[in-house]
């Protein structure tokens, strides 16, 4: 077997290129020019690449001082590549396609929320004057991001009716850490801290919610999903009593549907001396529409990305102020934003508070993502009230869209009108020999980013999608009939299909066990054998 | 709406194949008195691009933005760099900007593996075995790694300097005391480092020590690390200024067991506060204990190398109640920005960047020290020091920014509990800051104290 040969892999296509120096003849020879089929390039690491020496900025020359750094002044290389700029923006570009995206594609991940950000947010949250302040101006020279700040409460407090808002928070699962301790600070207030241990997480909720009790100290108490997917009041009746600190509920809940007993649920909790905190992920359904203080809400975070559009950013940055009801009100953390003598003044210390303060103290430094507030009031703004109300109706109307086309070949996990996504499940897939992993990488080759699997947990073979209200009709066709192809092969008996998907990717599947196993955290410079021997 | 495809033809349409009327037929599991007959009142109604744009152009002439006119020596934890423009182009690109958690690799190769090269950096750059995938930011990554200290030592009670910002400080204090662990905060000081020492026996978990510190200072914390695995201890080091990295032994040197670290400087922009980006670093063999994401390298069906998300089985989609924190995301587009950054900067780049901001900082000590009655406090800093005034800090900065320059934090804004620290003024200097910016600083803190000793004596 010749060398070339080894280096191919089970499609013929060599595994990386080979550079091959012949310096007599001066030849350089690679597998192919580039190494890349059409652009399915094969891209290195940074560390790969470049030259000792090089860099892709300019920066002042180092005026001749004495140094102060004394005995910590020591540093020896850092092992940082040497790179032009040009070679830095095309690695990234490379890097950039082989992502699918919402600029990209449709993208029906259920409970994520991946809808249009609007490119105007990303010009306001770099607005000069906005985007550059530095956080510990003086409050006299920040009185119009003060406003900005005033301004999103508002509107936050309007669309949920809820007496305070707390912005801090840095992305939802942190939201749900600062209600949590409202309701932590709000049961030591009334000396129950000790008593009041229990918190009701039903099976159905995000990961995020029962680590988020379990951190707090509270002992989860998990509340089975009913038949129709939904909490039932009776087995939440049956679980209160004076050692419940409250629950946490998700309305819309993660099966997509609308738990019709809340506010039952919510006077039950409140009578047994509880409070009710309610997951705010899925507020994006009934955002204009519902209120939740209406439903007899204590605490909620809401998800700026989902809700209010600032972009997923491949994972990040998020944010999750949190809405407080009157009872909670007070604990809420510092930082806030208040009307003083000579404008709008700054809440930042607990001793800028009078002594009677309940304030349960400060979740993250400085004053919030004012990024990403700036982003999703933006959003706020050119919707307004009246396009609000038509993007939620839309969200569900979109949804119940894509059931209703899709209920007679999938098989729909709780029959009826769902709300901003539409819960399907494995069981059309029996006998085939399809998983719905197998079936959510077809997806891929289709084109397709697959939707959310395996959550919710209380149905097997979970298949969450949730279009929202920013797709087209056509766009949900185009899916619709792809989805109902799929369905129709898997069927017939094409199942080997299914297993060897995805082919047209810049990667097949992809050995996950291999990477927990034996975990490769980061490059590491090859250590020449006769090192290693040593 | 611009943002809304749908034609009045469409929603019918659609209503007819779902089968209902209108569209409020699909709320009727809302409970009658909760469901809003119509849009909310008290709120405008939609705007056009331009409109959108007004309200915001109107918010920023209100602020005084850091500027060649007007420049800014504040730091404590956020500072004024350059950010090359190609950053902001690629965190930008669609594919990056609106994509979301890689959780499936054959179409997130692209942010998995500038995941993984960030875990890279951010390892080179504190002397560690192994980073994360990025955190919030760096006040609440330092909360993380107490928790974290509290997983691997099995110990509940944790020192937290009195060098440690106090934002972070109030961040601990707060996620501890709801979270049922004990700490010790230190009254804050710029490093008393002998009761740093004496607190350290075998019932602690960690010691948490920033470098440099919140007042500037910088030292060596290798007495310190050994004094903390004497005692089973892990010692903690917080850094917030990662550019020091640049030019100072690397906290891994040192003996550090987890490092964190603000990461702003490096590719954010200032943003008011956020969002920022948190480093959080630690040992090869604390990694399963670390809490947020990973990105790994494995293969693929045909033998190809590439990333994924791995060690999941921390985290709390898989572990729920038991998982090592509730994170759920990171700062995966600031991640992108801080990786580029330090992409262009390189080693050549990095090293001189870290030189240029001390010898600014050193120049601007030099120059402020030379003002009557002004004395800099620190032995030895970075790029930010603490300066006393003979007269109250914080006057002195509304004076100053009155005439177009941003000098500093007084203390008393972030520690106002603590008198003696009145007349303490905090300033950074950056590779933004000029010669004139110097001059200009210097001579407007002179007449500023002038001034209020003028008023004062009136």
């Amino acid at each position: 077997m010749s060398e070339s040969t080894k280096a191919m892999n089970s499609q013929g296509r060599p595994s990386r290129p080979q550079l091959v120096e012949d310096t007599a003849s001066n030849d350089v020879g690679l597998p192919s020019f580039s190494g890349h089929k059409g652009l399915v390039f094969d891209e290195p690491l940074i560390f790969e690449m470049g030259r000792e020496g090089r860099t892709g900025v300019d920066l002042p020359e180092v005026p001749k001082v004495e140094s102060r750094l004394g005995s910590v002044a020591k540093r020896q290389g850092i092992g940082l590549p040497g790179l032009s700029e040009p070679q830095v923006v095309r690695h990234y570009t490379r890097l950039s396609q082989k992502n699918y995206a919402i600029d990209t594609g449709f993208y029906p991940l259920g409970s994520c929320t991946m809808k249009h950000n609007p490119r105007l947010n990303e010009k306001m949250a770099r607005m000069p004057g906005l985007g550059d302040l530095h956080p510990l101006q003086p409050v006299s020279t920040v009185q119009g991001a003060l406003d900005m700040i005033a301004l999103l409460a508002y509107w936050l407090k309007q669309l949920t009716g809820m007496a305070t808002v707390a912005l801090s928070p840095a992305a939802g699962a942190h939201g749900e850490l600062c209600g949590m301790m409202a309701i932590k600070a709000a049961l030591e207030a009334r000396g129950e801290a000790d008593k009041r241990k229990r918190v009701l997480v039903p099976e159905s909720a995000h990961g995020t919610n029962p680590a988020t009790a379990a951190s707090l100290g509270f002992v989860v108490d998990p509340i089975p999903a009913a038949e129709d997917g939904k909490v039932d009041l009776a087995t939440v009746v049956e679980k209160l009593g004076d050692d419940v600190a409250g629950i946490m509920l998700t309305n819309p809940n993660t099966c997509g549907l609308f738990e019709r007993d809340i506010k039952a649920i919510a006077d039950a909790i409140h009578e047994a001396g509880g409070y009710f905190y309610c997951d705010g992920a899925n507020f994006n359904a009934i955002v204009g529409r519902v209120r939740p203080a209406d439903l007899g809400v204590d605490a909620m975070h809401i998800n700026l990305h989902k809700t209010f559009s600032t972009p997923h950013g491949g994972g990040g940055p998020g944010s999750g102020p949190v809405v407080l009801s009157e009872a909670l009100a007070p604990y809420a953390p510092l930082p806030h934003v208040a009307d003083g003598d000579t404008g709008v003044v700054l809440v930042e210390n607990k001793s800028d508070v009078d002594a009677t303060g309940t304030e349960f103290g400060r979740m993250k430094a400085f004053h919030g993502q004012m990024g990403m507030f700036i982003r999703a009031l933006a959003y706020m703004l050119s919707h307004g009230a009246d396009g609000l109300w038509d993007a939620s109706g839309d969200a569900v109307l979109n949804a119940n869209y894509v059931r209703a086309r899709l209920e007679d070949v999938m098989t729909v996990s709780y029959p009826g009108i769902c709300m901003h996504e539409a819960l399907f499940d494995e069981r059309f897939l029996k006998g085939t020999g399809v998983s719905t992993l197998d079936f959510a990488k077809a997806m891929i080759d289709q084109g397709c980013h697959p939707m959310t699997m395996y959550f919710p947990l209380v149905v097997h073979g979970a298949m969450l999608i949730e279009p929202t209200e920013s797709e087209a009709k056509e766009t949900m066709d185009e899916f619709v009939g792809m989805m109902r192809g799929l369905a129709q092969a898997a069927k017939s008996g094409e199942g080997d299909a299914f297993a060897a998907a995805p082919l047209h990717t810049p990667r097949r599947r992809m050995d996950e066990t291999q990477a927990a196993r034996k975990p490769v955290l980061r490059w590491k410079p090859e250590v020449p054998p006769a090192v290693a021997a040593e | 709406m611009r943002y809304l495809p749908h034609t009045p033809e469409d929603r019918r349409e659609m209503l007819r194949v779902v089968g209902v009327d209108t569209v409020e037929d699909l709320f009727t599991d809302v409970p009658d008195n909760a469901r809003l007959e119509g849009p909310i009142e008290g709120l405008s109604y939609k705007m056009g691009e331009y409109e959108v744009e007004s309200v915001f152009q109107a918010f920023a002439t209100r602020n005084t933005r850091p500027a060649r006119v007007t420049p800014c020596f504040i730091g404590a934890g956020a500072y004024w760099h350059h950010v090359p423009s190609s950053v902001d182009h690629i965190i930008q690109r669609g594919e990056f900007l609106t994509s979301y958690t890689p959780y499936q690799p054959e179409v997130s190769q692209g942010t998995l593996q500038y995941l993984f090269e960030f875990q890279t950096q951010v390892a080179l750059l504190t002397g560690m075995d192994v980073a994360n995938a990025s955190m919030y930011d760096g006040s609440t990554a330092t909360a993380e790694a107490v928790l974290m200290a509290n997983r691997v030592t099995r110990r509940s009670k944790a020192i937290i300097a009195g060098n440690l910002h106090p934002h972070y400080r109030d961040v601990v204090e707060t996620q501890a005391r709801l979270t049922g662990i004990e700490v010790e905060l230190l009254e804050p000081a710029a490093g008393d480092e002998a009761a740093l020492t004496a607190e350290i026996d075998n019932t602690i978990s960690c010691v948490v020590v920033q470098n440099p510190d919140f007042f500037g200072e910088v030292r060596d914390l290798t007495a310190l690390a050994e004094r903390c695995h004497e005692n089973g201890a892990l010692l903690v080091v917080v850094v917030t200024e990662v550019v020091s990295l640049g030019l100072m032994t690397p906290p891994g040197e040192m003996g550090a067991d987890i490092v964190v670290c603000e990461g702003q400087s490096i590719g954010v922009p200032l943003n008011f506060g956020g969002p920022y980006v948190g480093l959080f670093a630690c040992r090869d063999k604390y990694v399963r204990q670390m809490p947020g994401r990973l990105a790994g390298e494995t293969v693929d069906a045909d033998g190809n190398r590439g990333w994924v998300l791995t060690l999941s089985t921390r985290e709390q989609h898989i572990r729920r109640e038991k998982a090592t924190s509730n994170i759920c995301t990171n700062s995966g587009l600031c991640a992108l920005a801080f990786s580029v950054h330090l992409s262009l900067l390189g080693e050549v780049g990095m090293t001189q960047l870290a030189e240029v901001n001390h010898a600014k900082a050193v120049q601007l000590a030099d120059a402020l020290a030379s003002v009557e009655g002004v004395e800099v406090v620190n032995t030895g800093f970075f790029n930010e020091f603490t300066v006393k005034l003979p007269v109250a800090a914080a006057p002195v900065v509304e004076w100053l920014a009155e005439n177009k320059i941003l000098g500093g934090l007084p203390i008393s804004r972030l520690l106002p509990q603590q008198g003696e620290m009145e007349n303490l003024l905090l300033v950074a200097a950056t590779e933004r800051v000029t010669d004139d910016h110097i001059k200009h600083f210097t001579n407007a803190l002179g007449t500023a104290i002038a001034a209020d000793g003028a008023a004062n004596a009136a």
